[in-house]
């Protein structure tokens, strides 16, 4: 028996989704206008714009820093987030059950507040440069992705298979790398692309830990926009939404998109 | 090496990483809130009893209940007819969901300058059929910054309730429905007592997420709308009151952590199987 779904259910349903989606559709049109203020739908089609991101030296700066912080944050964040999670799989019973809510403070703790209090305690109080300090929110702000979504692989991973090959002799460094390692690919590769993105978009943390010298994507974006309003911000938009585009696939391929829904 | 020994060990850099990086910090905000000449709690009485602070206290709460609801309303709908897809059109949603999800704040904010702009794409369109004359100012409301906020929680919504609404099975809706129950009360005594956690879940993701924004209100609500987190920002990078601006972080996480507190209790309550 198939329950039917009530047509009203259905017509919001569709409104939901061109609600979702409209607004990104208008983004993409009027980076294609070829006007210099901002329309939908696009009057004349022109790449114009999108060229002329790379004539901006600040765009095309820190889309390299933006770039650099989310791998080496992510990487950063991956190297000590992975042992902690392969502990926390293995050794359940070993460690108190509260280190998985430690993991998770940084999405507890409002992203705004620890902005301010790394710049407050890092940067102004211990001199840290401005750029060590953003490495390391950002690290910190990604941790709890690392931290869960390789998690989530350790826990359907089986520990007899490592065991099997230490009790034969191998050192357990190289049962961990030839081992393990291998059967949570999966898990490491969405887990880093997953940080990579939150990383890349992230305004709380930056807005407080970028200044004249060192500024993220986002924060130009948005200094920008406070003063032009051309289609130059439109077509970076759809840049970023490339990306988003990849991440997707990335995750797709590995983990699968339903992994989020869960 | 003792198994014990080797899980801390290895657990040690992360949990060294939140305490060194988080927690002092952090802490060191609240020890700066105590430490004004006047008397330790003097800078909450001046917060409690400022006017404007409190205002933009209560348009914060304000804000993030009015989204909060607005999302779980849409996002329970969607997310039950996502959920009674077929596979294909079901992963095209789910897609669709998670693509605005992964796109940053502030494109996402930014479409919405675009359409509740002066020359936006809305009034122009509303001139152009001719509803109105003038150009409506809609940005800098709190509707506009509201629109953007149920736009940037709707798919972590819907996709926080695919999952749980996916879990219950047909067959105890059908079952329901055989033994004489309305639909309504087959959604009320059924579908909705084992959808709770995953709607508190979600609740409390979008109220503190939307409590706790930047982006968002600072574009489209600028000065006139000003929000605890543009607050917060305003007093520490633009006015340099850093005792003030760690009472507002005080006050931020307070709400937050207090929020999450409660709602799990009551997630609890209402569903002891969700432990």
């Amino acid at each position: 028996m198939k329950t039917r779904i009530h047509p009203v259910l259905i017509v919001l349903t569709v409104l939901t989704f061109l609600f979702l989606l409209g607004p990104l559709v208008v983004i993409i049109g009027s980076a294609l206008s070829d006007t210099t203020y901002l329309t939908f739908p696009p009057q004349g089609l022109t790449l114009h714009w999108f060229t002329n991101i790379f004539e901006i030296s600040a765009f095309t700066r820190t889309m390299g820093t933006s770039f650099m912080l989310a791998v080496a944050g992510t990487t950063l964040s991956m190297l000590i987030g992975i042992p902690a999670a392969y502990a926390m799989a293995r050794y359940r019973i070993e460690l108190p059950a509260f280190l998985g809510n430690v993991f998770v403070l940084p999405i507890l703790i409002p992203e705004i507040v620890l902005g301010f209090s790394l710049m407050k305690s890092l940067a102004s109080g211990f001199g840290l440069p401005i750029s060590l300090a953003l490495l390391v929110g950002h690290a910190l702000i990604v941790l709890p992705y690392t931290v869960r979504v390789v998690g989530a692989s350790l826990n359907s991973f089986d520990f007899s298979i490592e065991e099997a090959a230490v009790s034969l002799g191998c050192p357990r460094i190289k049962a961990f790398f030839t081992v393990v390692l291998p059967n949570i690919r999966a898990g490491i590769i969405a887990g880093f692309i997953l940080a990579f993105i939150t990383s890349l978009n992230d305004v709380s943390i930056s807005i407080f830990l970028t200044g004249p010298g060192v500024s993220t994507l986002p924060i130009q974006l948005l200094a920008h926009m406070e003063q032009f309003f051309d289609p130059t911000i439109a077509s970076v938009s759809v840049l970023l939404m490339g990306v988003t585009v990849a991440v997707m696939a990335v995750v797709e391929r590995t983990l699968g998109l339903t992994f989020l829904t869960k | 090496m003792s198994n014990r020994l080797r899980a801390w060990l290895l657990a040690t850099p992360a949990i060294l990483l939140v305490f060194i990086f988080l927690g002092l910090p952090v802490l060191a905000t609240f020890a700066t809130t105590f430490g004004d000449p006047k008397g330790p709690f003097s800078t909450y009485a001046a917060f409690f009893n400022s006017r404007f602070r409190m205002t933009v206290l209560w348009r914060t709460m304000e804000v993030a209940l009015v989204t909060t609801i607005i999302s779980v309303a849409i996002g329970f709908c969607t997310a039950w007819v996502v959920a009674r897809m077929p596979g294909r059109i079901k992963s095209l949603l789910i897609i669709a969901a998670v693509f605005p999800l992964l796109t940053g704040v502030v494109v996402r904010s930014f479409a919405w300058l675009v359409i509740l702009g002066k020359n936006g794409i809305l009034n122009n369109f509303l001139i152009k059929i001719g509803a109105i004359a003038e150009p409506l100012s809609m940005l800098y409301t709190q509707g506009s910054v509201i629109v953007a906020m149920v736009y940037l929680f709707v798919p972590l919504m819907i996709l926080t309730l695919v999952g749980v609404l996916e879990g219950i099975p047909q067959d105890m809706t059908d079952a329901a429905a055989s033994l004489g129950a309305t639909p309504a009360a087959t959604f009320r005594q059924v579908v909705l007592p084992m959808a709770v956690p995953g709607l508190i879940v979600g609740a409390v993701l979008v109220f503190t997420g939307s409590f706790t924004s930047y982006a968002t209100p600072q574009l489209l609500g600028g000065e006139r709308q000003m929000m605890m987190g543009t607050f917060l920002y305003q007093r520490a990078m633009v006015t340099f009151d850093w005792v003030g601006a760690s009472t507002i972080a005080a006050v931020m996480v307070v709400v937050t952590l207090t929020t999450v507190l409660i709602m799990s209790k009551v997630a609890r309550k209402l569903n002891p199987m969700a432990g």
